[in-house]
């Protein structure tokens, strides 16, 4: 489904890539945990994958689209759920959700139908015509995905869609993201929960430095990273203990 | 179509759920206007009606300084407080506490009288005799100086308004005692009036109307246009401080993933920022229509014109939106567009002759303000306000008005390719 070849990004005034010459297949209906410590080049792959920033070298397909070619098609094809909420704080969630719909072209009562169905699932039926000032964390979250998922997209991208949300909401987050996938969506996921993608991905890549590490299913890397019992320990193994700041 | 109405709507939305936003949009304008007309106005009315204060020192106490301050008092323009000392006026103009000082100096009357007798005994004397015998005699009286003492504080044009009056009315002062000097000289009944002292040459000042309708200009016909121009053009602070508000709150990159084009995203913004422009306007209008007269001010009279005042409006609102639009496109933050926003405005404004009149202002100024969208819809606003001209007139006016939001248009489409081109 996800076709990356060398990929490469460099910001104007770094010393290093963010992402280095970066090859990459994601199958059809899989749940790609991209994992990485701060400043890997996470963000920075899936804002290229999704038409946010320009490649420094390499290039990319989805679904056979190139991004160069079908920049309009393929944004059609993808959704992306955001670390930050990108909402309009002053409208209701019915509102919010109602224009992003409309910028990916849908209308009329198909596009009211989806917002209440998909409101209706993540259990914030009560609060469609609340302005999302007034929201919490978790609820904003959960309107964040809607918004990127209201066109059926082939392939989501989720920016670590789960950081700063109650228990409960970020079970239903992750059911619902299971039923998405069920229903045929592939997946590119990152975060910083470790266990969180230990269950939910079919596969995991750990990224660091701009180039990936290691890669597999969750189990296979569990197995291969002598003295490690689950995915945090493969991480800490392969990109070490040592803090990750940077500005 | 349908995501171009998406966009305006959601900018309905926002715009309408701003509601101290909105009011600052719509009251301050109205404000500015008020202020501005009762100000001017103000100030006509206080050459016109107000007296000022003024101080005199006579040193002459002659028939002359009489004069000079019978004149002086039955002037609408002062109230005359007489002064002892020279320094007591000074210390009192220079402290702000009066704004002007006259002081009339010793022997003037005696002097005026004794050179106009010179010259006028030198002229009659004169009469019949040989062309070449007549020598040229020289009075060996100095000029005499009336001091005035003005408040550093005070405006050149009002200076210099003050000082026109002033010498009018010497000039008169002296030419009656030419008169009477004459009359003296050529009759012995001082009673008998063997001049016309009434003067020839007289104003008449006509507003060429091109067979129309009479107009008569007023402050508030020059205000309202000038005004509401600089309020309109204003627009580009909220309009592109909310762009910059949709970059730091995400909401502009999510838009980015969207398949839609930058240009129907800016669409949705001009459509009802454009609004906001005419229902602006047309507050403006109203105002001056319904509330100049309640508190004393001229009333705008806009009586036919209608149709082409919004017809401006429009494209001076266009002209405005663009500009707004092109300046969020480029800052990247609040502290970026709004000094710069605000600061641009009123330059443009300058430029524009919103408060000099391009005609005053030094010829490089001039010709700059030939590149102020302000300057045209200025020109376009008083071409219907204050010259009752047709569609056709406008036209200059207005395409320049609306190509210069084409252009800034595709500035701002073609810099946010180039800036998030993939």
């Amino acid at each position: 489904m996800i076709q990356i070849n060398k990929l490469s990004k460099k910001y104007k005034d770094a010393e290093d890539y963010s992402v280095n010459h970066l090859d990459l297949t994601i199958e059809e209906g899989a749940v790609f945990g991209l994992l990485g410590p701060n400043g890997a080049g996470k963000t920075t792959l899936i804002s290229m994958l999704s038409s946010l920033l320009k490649p420094t070298s390499g290039s990319f397909t989805i679904d056979g689209l190139n991004y160069r070619e079908h920049k309009n098609e393929l944004k059609q094809l993808i959704g992306i759920v955001p670390q930050e909420y990108a909402l309009y704080p002053s409208l209701t969630a019915y509102e919010n959700l109602s224009y992003f719909g409309s910028m990916y072209g849908l209308q009329g009562n198909s596009l009211k139908n989806t917002i209440l169905e998909h409101i209706e699932i993540l259990g914030l039926s009560k609060f469609a015509h609340k302005k999302i000032v007034n929201f919490s964390g978790g609820m904003k979250r959960r309107i964040n995905l809607i918004a990127s998922i209201l066109h059926r997209p082939k392939v989501l991208f989720l920016d670590e869609p789960t950081v700063g949300v109650d228990v409960q909401s970020k079970n239903v987050i992750m059911e619902y993201l299971g039923q998405l996938n069920a229903e045929g969506t592939t997946i590119l996921y990152t975060s910083h929960h470790l266990n969180e993608a230990e269950q939910f991905c079919t596969r995991v890549a750990i990224i660091d430095l701009g180039t990936i590490v290691c890669k597999g299913t969750p189990k296979t890397l569990i197995a291969q990273q002598e003295g490690t019992k689950n995915l945090e320990e493969v991480f800490l193994a392969q990109t070490g203990k040592a803090l990750r700041d940077h500005a | 179509m349908h995501k171009l109405w998406a966009s305006t709507y959601k900018e309905f939305l926002l715009l309408v759920r701003d509601f101290g936003g909105l009011a600052i949009l719509f009251l301050m304008p109205l404000l500015l206007v008020i202020t501005i007309t009762l100000v001017q106005n103000d100030t006509f009315k206080t050459l016109k009606e107000t007296k000022i204060p003024i101080l005199l020192v006579d040193n002459d106490q002659g028939e002359v300084s009489k004069n000079i301050q019978e004149n002086l008092k039955n002037s609408p323009l002062f109230e005359v407080q007489i002064q002892s000392s020279e320094g007591s006026v000074k210390e009192l103009v220079q402290t702000g506490k009066y704004q002007l000082g006259i002081v009339i100096p010793e022997n003037l009357s005696k002097d005026l009288n004794l050179k106009v007798a010179e010259n006028v005994e030198g002229i009659l004397e004169k009469f019949g005799e040989e062309e070449e015998s007549i020598p040229l005699v020289k009075s060996k009286l100095k000029p005499k100086e009336i001091k005035l003492y003005f408040d550093p504080a005070t405006q050149f044009a009002f200076r210099n308004s003050i000082k026109s009056g002033i010498d009018q009315m010497v000039s008169k002062i002296e030419t009656q005692t030419i008169y009477k000097a004459f009359q003296e000289e050529l009759t012995d009944d001082p009673s008998e009036d063997i001049f016309d002292t009434e003067p020839f040459l007289l104003f008449k000042e006509i507003v060429p109307s091109d067979g129309k309708k009479e107009i008569i200009p007023n402050s508030t016909q020059h205000n309202i246009p000038a005004w509401t121009l600089f309020a309109i053009f204003f627009i580009i602070l909220p309009l592109s401080i909310n762009m910059v508000k949709e970059k730091n709150q995400g909401t502009f990159v999510r838009l980015r993933t969207h398949p839609v084009a930058y240009a129907t995203f800016l669409g949705g913004k001009t459509v009802v920022f454009l609004g906001v422009a005419l229902v602006q306007f047309a507050l403006m209008l109203l105002v001056g229509i319904y509330l100049f007269p309640w508190i004393g001010l001229p009333k705008l009279d806009v009586s036919g014109k209608l149709p082409l005042l919004f017809f401006v409006a429009f494209f001076a609102g266009l002209a405005a939106v663009g500009l707004g639009l092109l300046l969020g496109t480029i800052a990247k933050t609040q502290e970026q567009s709004a000094p710069f926003g605000a600061t641009f405005v009123v330059i443009l404004a300058a430029l524009g002759g919103v408060w000099v009149p391009v005609f005053a202002m030094p010829k490089f100024m001039q010709v700059l303000s030939n590149i102020s969208p302000m300057n045209w819809g200025l020109k376009a606003f008083y071409d219907v306000f204050l010259r009752n001209v047709g569609i056709t007139e406008l036209l200059p006016e207005i395409a320049l008005l609306f190509l210069f939001f084409v252009v800034t248009m595709v500035i701002s489409v073609v810099y946010n390719e180039r800036k998030n081109a993939v």
